[in-house]
């Protein structure tokens, strides 16, 4: 369209003037926006201890490797809890979140005030991240794997079951109908209708979140207690930069070796 | 009084929430081991007509007599017995995917099993061994343990009317069930439903919207248009007229005098050639 | 699978199990049972401890049901800010590294040893939890928002060039050929041949990713790197529960609103 006749000459531009001319404004207030929000950092920092920070970047370096090979020792156990926190704490929100689902699908509630509350719910625990969720925990149950376990299902909670009560009120309804025709009751309509169409979802949804919750688990530690990241905390308050290293490098291979097993799973669900 | 029609339905009417009136007061009579076929355009009613008789969508008014009972005023309980006695079939199959061929056709039975027996999958075994002799009658022995959804759409439908036939009914409801199949499977499948209908003594309602088929396959066709029946008669009396009163008007020879041209056609190219 | 019986020649039907021999079914039940035994061993639950805490639930409900948004109001002010700040210019910079980060991590752009070097890269970034980034950052740099800042960078850089890398490595191949076939050289393969295919994708990834920068930086403020977390660690440190209340309120609003904006957005792009 922009095709401008000059002279003898067809100009062609990729937008027209005042196309342009927009574009070139949304830019310049992007830059203001992050060049105000940078000013507004900047101020906020101690520029003396930024400064000093190569020299600590190379003290790290020089300090953390080798890795404490010993420290492995220590690491294992912790590891052997974190794995757990993570097990026992998405076990615990997916046996919640199920009824907490079912409640808040539009097409399976039993009333909708009741839906309204679950929401509700839903909506406190995934929006509020399991760190705070064990800050909160921790002075009721004191620090702990109990705590860690806690915040970790509370917060896998609100997140499991929004993506099963997405997936039940996204149901194939044909099937349902034909099993209430058959002269079905209601429990029998869920265990034929529902069931076979929904287990493979949240069985792939809850490995999916357990996935995560390793992650989670590896830090939760730091204020819940319990687990590798508790290790992690001590050895980076104690500037053991090798030790650090050590738990890092287990954390990696975690981590990854998680990433294989929940794919593999998932990917045998379908 | 003893009821002489297997089914009647009295001054019927639905109306959705949103206004809309799908049935306006419709009347209907329906004998035992009948064959009737429910025709007309879409959005006349068809399907809501018959989702109201097992109230699969609930009736605003009428009165809708299976052998004596009224379907409208029964309780959960009550209804859920009434529907033992009421198979259905529908146009997209209505299996559950995930299932196995053999637990979509004993799907058919759970009415008549216990809750906890039907989760654990234990049904008596007279009612598996005509489950499977039904899958030999459809002839998906060969399937019993496939997943529904590696079944074409003719074999789907073949477990649909197997999960329909074990629930030993006496009134088949047939929703548009070859509306999702290509022409030479739509014929068979009606060709089943219909020996089977005869062989079980049953009666049936098929909601069709493709009328050469319901003149084929039907006894009795009954037209639906708007909400309201508009036509009541066999099918050799369904003429160029009737299919006016049901869908509106249009040319309902054009397509017969082309083919008929395309086959005269065909004749004297072949006589062109032999010459 | 059908079965005989010897009852009146009847023929029966069993559903075919997942693992058919039964020695395996059991030996897996077991292996689970022992792993439940043996993880619940490591939760050490302190009853006395959590019967001292239950009585602070009763403060703490009651705290957080009467939020106090003004006494400590200032702050909370600066932490909504400081978050804000802390994901404008987080996003905005992560763009700019995001983008070469995943060319690289592209086999069909790059050769193998740079695809090496930046997937390993990228494996590294990921496999860190954000909070751990966090703590070696405001170590490094000191506290407040500036280790913030890049440590979300260095978590989304992560997140982006790998989701992006995968679009890239699915790119139409045919207009690559093309535009190398005109003598392109291999920048100008990128802007006219990469860029058009994957820019709509960006775009999406951007600002989800923003989304959850905004989530994240809610707690780094735990580990001191600056945002609305520190001001909720301190108020819970103490025990002042109506200003948590009011925080946690505030935070749930902000990322739902976060939330929309960037569903929105997307919608609007896509």
């Amino acid at each position: 369209m922009p095709i401008i006749s000059q002279d003898d000459l067809n100009l062609w531009m990729r937008r027209d003037r005042k196309v342009q001319r927009k574009r070139y404004l949304s830019w310049l207030i992007a830059l203001i926006i992050i060049g105000v929000g940078f000013a507004y950092i900047s101020r906020q920092t101690m520029w003396e201890f930024v400064s000093d920070a190569p020299r600590q970047i190379r003290d790290f370096l020089s300090r953390m490797f080798p890795p404490d090979v010993k420290y492995f020792s220590r690491i294992w156990p912790a590891l052997w809890d974190t794995i757990n926190i993570s097990i026992f704490g998405t076990g615990i929100a997916v046996v919640i979140s199920i009824p907490l689902a079912i409640l808040a699908a539009k097409n399976t509630t039993v009333h909708p005030i009741v839906r309204g509350v679950v929401l509700a719910i839903i909506v406190a625990s995934r929006s509020v991240n399991s760190m705070i969720w064990a800050l909160i925990i921790v002075q009721i149950v004191g620090p702990g794997m109990f705590a860690s376990i806690m915040a970790i299902a509370i917060r896998s909670l609100g997140m499991l079951s929004k993506l099963m009560y997405e997936a039940i009120e996204e149901i194939n309804q044909e099937p349902i109908e034909a099993i209430t025709a058959t002269g079905a009751s209601r429990v029998q309509v869920f265990f034929y209708g529902y069931v076979p169409q929904l287990l493979p979802t949240f069985i792939g949804t809850s490995v999916y979140r357990w996935e995560n919750n390793i992650r989670e688990s590896t830090i939760i530690g730091i204020v819940g207690g319990g687990g590798i990241g508790l290790l992690l905390n001590s050895a980076i308050n104690r500037l053991a930069w090798d030790q650090v290293v050590s738990v890092l490098i287990v954390i990696l291979i975690t981590v990854v070796g998680s990433e294989w097993v929940s794919a593999t799973i998932r990917k045998k669900l379908v | 009084m003893v009821e002489k029609h297997m089914v009647s339905i009295s001054n019927l009417v639905k109306k959705y929430p949103s206004g809309q009136e799908a049935l306006k007061g419709v009347n209907l009579e329906v004998n035992a081991n009948e064959i009737l076929a429910l025709i007309g355009p879409s959005g006349a009613g068809k399907s809501t007509l018959i989702r109201c008789v097992n109230r699969l969508v609930e009736p605003t008014s009428g009165k809708i007599i299976i052998n004596g009972i009224d379907v409208c005023t029964l309780g959960y309980k009550a209804l859920r017995m009434q529907r033992r006695k009421i198979g259905m079939i529908f146009q997209e199959y209505a299996l559950v995917d995930r299932l196995t061929v053999m637990e979509n056709v004993l799907s058919g039975q759970l009415g008549y099993t216990g809750t906890f027996k039907s989760i654990f999958r234990k049904f008596p075994p007279d009612v598996v061994d005509s489950a499977i002799k039904l899958l030999e009658r459809v002839g998906l022995l060969d399937y019993v343990d496939s997943r529904a959804d590696q079944l074409s759409g003719g074999q789907r439908q073949r477990v649909g009317i197997a999960r329909a036939l074990i629930q030993r009914p006496d009134l088949l409801l047939v929703d548009e069930p070859t509306a999702s199949l290509d022409p030479k499977t739509a014929r068979q499948i009606m060709r089943l439903i219909v020996e089977l209908v005869i062989e079980y003594k049953l009666a049936v309602i098929i909601n069709i919207h493709d009328v050469q088929l319901a003149q084929m396959f039907a006894q009795r066709i009954v037209g639906l248009r708007d909400g309201i029946v508009v036509y009541d008669g066999t099918p050799d009396q369904v003429d160029n007229s009737v299919l006016t009163e049901i869908y509106g008007e249009e040319d309902w020879d054009q397509g017969k005098k082309r083919h008929a041209q395309e086959e005269d056609d065909d004749e004297d190219d072949d006589i062109d050639q032999v010459e | 699978m059908i079965v005989q019986t010897s009852v009146d020649g009847l023929r029966a039907w069993k559903k075919n199990r997942a693992i058919k021999s039964p020695w395996i079914r059991v030996l897996i039940l077991l292996v689970i049972i022992a792993y439940f035994i043996l993880a619940s061993q490591s939760v050490e639950i302190n009853f006395e401890r959590i019967r001292l805490g239950l009585s602070r639930i009763g403060t703490m409900f009651n705290g957080f049901l009467r939020p106090d948004f003004l006494s400590r109001g200032k702050y909370i002010a600066d932490g909504v800010l400081e978050s804000v700040a802390m994901t404008i210019v987080a996003s905005s910079i992560c763009l700019f590294l995001a983008v070469p980060l995943s060319l690289g991590a592209s086999r069909n752009i790059v050769p193998l040893p740079i695809y090496l070097v930046c997937r390993v890269i990228l494996m590294i970034v990921r496999s860190l939890h954000v909070v751990v980034i966090g703590i070696i950052f405001v170590i490094m740099l000191g506290f407040g928002p500036l280790a913030g800042v890049l440590t979300l960078m260095l978590n989304s850089v992560g997140f982006i060039g790998k989701l992006l890398a995968e679009d890239i490595e699915n790119i139409d191949k045919e207009p690559l050929e093309a535009i190398r076939a005109t003598g392109a050289s291999w920048l100008q393969v990128v802007v006219y041949g990469v860029w058009p295919q994957i820019s709509t994708r960006f775009i999406g990834l951007a600002i989800y990713r923003a989304d959850i920068n905004f989530r994240q930086s809610t707690i780094l403020g735990i580990v001191g790197a600056g945002g609305i977390g520190g001001v909720l660690d301190t108020a819970m440190g103490r025990y002042d529960y109506r200003t948590a209340g009011a925080i946690l309120l505030v935070i749930i609003a902000m990322v739902l609103v976060a939330e929309y904006i960037s569903s929105h957005i997307r919608r609007r792009i896509v």
